[in-house]
């Protein structure tokens, strides 16, 4: 370990730092609002490591013996990470606040959360793979039982810690039997390994030594599923979803989702990139599992919490296919639309917080119903957001599905792009129908007015954001190509 | 003689015994907790047996940081059962049933 490893992780250090003297600090305070100051706190410190690391370093370095790399691919994905959680925060102030729940672990156990996922998008190694993987997740069980006086919150807790707990158990297996059959952990390594000329080497076990690296390969495919929530392994996610505070849902649906996938587009092209048709059915299955699911079972739910889990599963699906593609263009597809997922997720969420009636959180969305003559502004912004979700024509949402619609042709699955489409019409019906019931709907007891400045303004300026994007999607492509090449040189 | 084999086959059946734990288990929490231990400590056995026919040492030191993370993980599992076993006054898996998924 030398002064070059710790500038590499530099800012991982520092949010680890923080995140640590954070929690010395409001142990030792006494104040009343030590909660609310570390929330606008933590999501400043986010916005302003997203900004350095956005713009202080270039190139790729390499720290503590090639296990954890820092390049464009983990720098976009970090910037991702912490403006997508520094925004969650943002709107979430108030909400926890109304509900009593603005204590000062919430922003700290985000911010190991984080910390987490920006190990894990710069992991290099299975070793340091499965520490950030767990780090985050270990952070995200206690939030998802945040509210631990309310059973609903409990269980969520509880079902996401078991099925998580279940997943990392698959990760680890996969990761052993790579670790046997390859000879080391390091994801360059294992690309050697699956070589030809490494596979001609010597087994261990007698067994034929490619079948090995398969069946590990596979485990940790499915342990990411899991943790993307890509059908068939979505099934916690409605359940966890609508337990969870809303808070912490919309964490749930943004940031760790990019974490997840640029680790798994990490580990499939770094590591087994010499394999790509053995790994590229799988995912493209996923995909198209996890688009029809999406979109299918979401047809009957009334919750709008659950509904989003559902959305998320499929908009899931939809950025599989760019990573079953194995090109950099499929790469660069992917990151385009988490990136566009975000900007339309943190928005709806930004709204679904401040639905209250009585001064009560309510997620049915009949409650809805004429909402558009009580705030007009507010559903509008929504409709633009769920139209942008639909994929309908001339918004951001629809760019995203074509890139990764394109990047899958040019990869040679048009059926995969196919049934991709097919599964964004009848996906669309249901972002369409919480628009009727806001328009068209019934009009029940009128929800209260009560949406916080922080909500108002993320809500406007995400469907701002989908409208005027178009235009040049705000040059994020000069970032996000050079960040899908980082994988494919 | 007792080669690696042996060691996968021992590893690989804790490991199945560790899945269905989890998913045919309809009396009590703990017990998916125990499973979960099952699972990882599978993995270990796994790593060490691995480590030492390659004669490499990182397959120990991977599971040295299993078993850190593992008792991490059981904690906050334990932590939770606690705070649910509050609010709904039983851990028996049939309970934990408020929302169908």
């Amino acid at each position: 370990m030398t002064l070059d490893d710790l500038t590499v992780v530099l800012p991982e250090l520092v949010l680890a730092v923080f995140g640590m003297s954070a929690l010395i600090w409001a142990v030792f305070s006494t104040g009343g609002r030590r909660g609310a100051a570390l929330i606008w706190l933590t999501s400043a410190v986010f916005v302003g490591m997203a900004a350095w690391i956005a713009f202080a370093t270039t190139g790729e370095k390499m720290a503590f013996s090639n296990s954890f790399v820092d390049d464009s691919l983990s720098r976009f994905a970090k910037v991702m990470i912490l403006l997508s959680a520094s925004v969650v925060l943002f709107i979430s102030r108030d909400f926890l606040s109304r509900e009593r729940l603005a204590k000062f672990e919430f922003p700290v156990l985000v911010g190991f959360a984080v910390l987490g996922m920006m190990v894990m998008v710069s992991a290099n190694d299975l070793i340091v793979l499965y520490l950030g993987l767990e780090l985050q997740s270990l952070s995200l069980y206690v939030l998802a039982a945040f509210h631990r006086n309310s059973v609903r919150s409990t269980e969520a807790g509880l079902k996401y810690f078991v099925l998580g707990a279940l997943s990392s158990g698959l990760l680890l297996y996969g990761a052993s039997l790579v670790y046997g059959f390859a000879g080391t952990t390091s994801l360059p390594g294992i690309a050697a390994a699956m070589s030809p000329e490494g596979l001609a080497a010597q087994s261990p076990a007698g067994v034929n030594k490619s079948i090995g690296l398969l069946f590990g390969m596979a485990f940790m495919i499915v342990a990411l599923a899991f943790k993307v929530a890509a059908a068939p392994f979505h099934m916690w996610t409605p359940d966890v979803y609508e337990g969870s505070p809303t808070p912490v849902t919309a964490l749930f649906s943004t940031a760790p989702k990019v974490a997840a996938l640029v680790l798994l587009a990490r580990l499939l092209t770094t590591g087994f990139g010499n394999v790509v048709a053995d790994w590229q059915n799988i995912i493209a299955a996923v995909s198209v599992l996890s688009m029809f699911v999406g979109a299918i079972t979401a047809i009957g739910q009334t919750d709008i919490k659950r509904l989003m889990a559902y959305s998320s599963i499929a908009h899931m699906g939809f950025a599989l296919m760019g990573a079953a593609a194995g090109t950099a263009q499929g790469l660069e597809a992917m990151l385009l639309y988490m990136a566009i997922y975000l900007v339309m997720n943190v928005g709806t969420f930004a709204f679904i917080l401040s639905m209250r009636r009585r001064n009560q959180p309510v997620t049915d969305i009949y409650a809805l119903g004429m909402f558009s003559k009580q705030s007009p502004v507010q559903a509008l912004s929504l409709m633009l957001l769920l139209f942008s979700m639909a994929g309908i024509v001339p918004l951001l949402g629809f760019v995203a599905k074509l890139y990764v619609f394109l990047a899958a042709i040019d990869g040679g699955m048009v059926w995969l792009a196919i049934s991709g489409g097919i599964a964004s019409v009848i996906g669309a019906f249901y972002y369409l129908r919480i628009v009727y019931v806001m328009y068209f709907g019934e009009q029940r007891t009128p929800l209260d007015n009560t949406i916080p400045r922080s909500g108002l303004i993320t809500l406007v300026a995400s469907a701002i954001i989908v409208v005027v994007g178009v235009v040049n999607l705000f040059s994020i492509t000069q970032w996000s190509t050079v960040a899908a090449l980082a994988l494919f040189q | 003689m007792i080669g690696i084999e042996h060691y996968l086959i021992v590893a690989a059946i804790l490991f199945v015994i560790g899945v269905f734990g989890i998913f045919l288990n309809r009396k009590n929490v703990i017990v998916i907790l125990m499973s979960i231990e099952l699972m990882l400590l599978a993995v270990n056995i796994n790593l060490v047996a691995f480590s030492v026919h390659l004669g490499d040492l990182t397959g120990q030191v991977f599971t040295m940081f299993v078993l850190t993370v593992a008792a991490a993980e059981a904690a906050i599992g334990l932590a939770i059962i606690v705070c649910f076993f509050r609010s709904r006054g039983s851990i028996a898996v049939d309970d934990v049933n408020l929302m169908k998924g």
